[in-house]
């Protein structure tokens, strides 16, 4: 068995207001900046999944994704995977 | 008959249902989060609050707890079940009503009190009322009505909107920025229904205006109507809901 962390970043779909984004946007001529547009804030989850390999761990994080993390209605999501360990299963061994 | 209101960790509106169910004159009980068992009750209300702390987005969490796998047969059974504010949430966010409710556009909380109007009077959860504009309070952050285009038009046809945002004189507050409006939904939706009408959702508290004392008691118009409609499927024997038609009393 193997650990593998995922970070698991949660946008507004494209199209779908965004008042928190549009409230970054109406602050950026208080700090001079002219250059930034298009602001989507949204969420990110991090999260460490124990499995045989990493097409099993990210079929466990994608379906959290959808079920849980993000509504489909009015979400995307984007998996990356940050980090990945293999851990002895062996007696006396401490899980991390 | 009883019906019941159902108490998440989070919940705080629990108790005002309760309240206005026992005005309205019928037996009112608390369903625990954790248990599926919904006691034998003829309907059930989800209340407003923060359910599960409405972590990661309101009413996702709620959604996967014991309570729901009942409602969830309760409803399909064509049951009577009623989403205010918080409970509206939760309701979307399990799929038993469509649409899903966003951060209010004006990234505001919102307490204060609206008018609502009930866009039909043979619902279930509207039959008992006059059909002229109701003033309840809100208190939400995430009260933004949203479905896209091709689902409005279609809740539109098929008579699922059940209440819009208006003004006094029950002028409809469409413009997301209306005042009228506390929260920019689209098409000043405030209340839906799913397809077979008997699963409701709002983000208006007529609980928390159903009785005189409050100054107002239009809300017991919708408390009465479920109280109704719970009563009238209990004597037709609990029907299974149908797709596209209501199971209400019409007058």
């Amino acid at each position: 068995m193997s650990e593998f962390r995922y970070a698991v970043n949660v946008v507004p779909k494209p199209g779908i207001l965004d008042p928190q984004g549009r409230a970054v946007e109406l602050s950026l001529p208080h700090l001079n900046v002219s250059t930034v547009s298009r602001v989507r804030v949204g969420r990110r989850v991090e999260l460490t999944v124990v499995a045989n390999g990493e097409p099993e761990a990210r079929a466990v994080v994608d379906g959290l994704a959808k079920e849980l993390l993000s509504n489909p209605l009015i979400e995307v999501y984007a998996i990356d995977l940050l980090e990945a360990t293999s851990s002895a299963v062996s007696a006396g061994a401490a899980p991390r | 008959m009883k019906i019941g209101v159902v108490t998440f960790p989070g919940s705080n509106s629990d108790v005002d249902s309760l309240n206005a169910l026992r005005v309205a004159g019928v037996e009112a009980v608390t369903l625990w989060h954790e248990s599926p068992d919904l006691g034998g009750v003829s309907a059930v209300i989800l209340p407003g609050g923060f359910a599960y702390g409405d972590y990661i987005r309101a009413g996702v969490i709620a959604r996967f707890s014991p309570v729901m796998g009942g409602i969830k047969d309760f409803a399909t059974a064509g049951g009577h079940v009623l989403g205010i504010c918080n409970g509206f949430q939760v309701l979307a966010e399990s799929g038993l009503v469509p649409g899903a409710l966003l951060r209010n556009r004006s990234l505001r909380f919102a307490g204060r009190l609206v008018y609502i109007k009930p866009e039909r009077l043979d619902s279930p959860f509207t039959h008992a009322a006059t059909g002229e504009p109701l003033r309840v309070p809100v208190a939400h952050g995430e009260g933004c009505y949203y479905a896209d285009d091709a689902t409005l038009d279609q809740l539109e046809r098929d008579g699922q909107v059940l209440f819009r945002y208006v003004h006094e004189d029950a002028k409809v507050a469409s413009d997301p920025d209306d005042p009228a409006n506390p929260n920019g939904s689209l098409r000043a939706i405030a209340g839906v229904c799913n397809s077979a009408g008997n699963v409701a959702g709002l983000m208006p508290h007529p609980e928390r205006m159903a009785e005189e004392i409050m100054g107002n008691d239009g809300g017991m118009q919708v408390i009465r109507s479920l109280v109704e409609s719970a009563a009238a499927w209990e004597a037709a024997g609990r029907p299974i809901a149908a797709a596209k038609k209501t199971v209400g009393v019409s007058r």
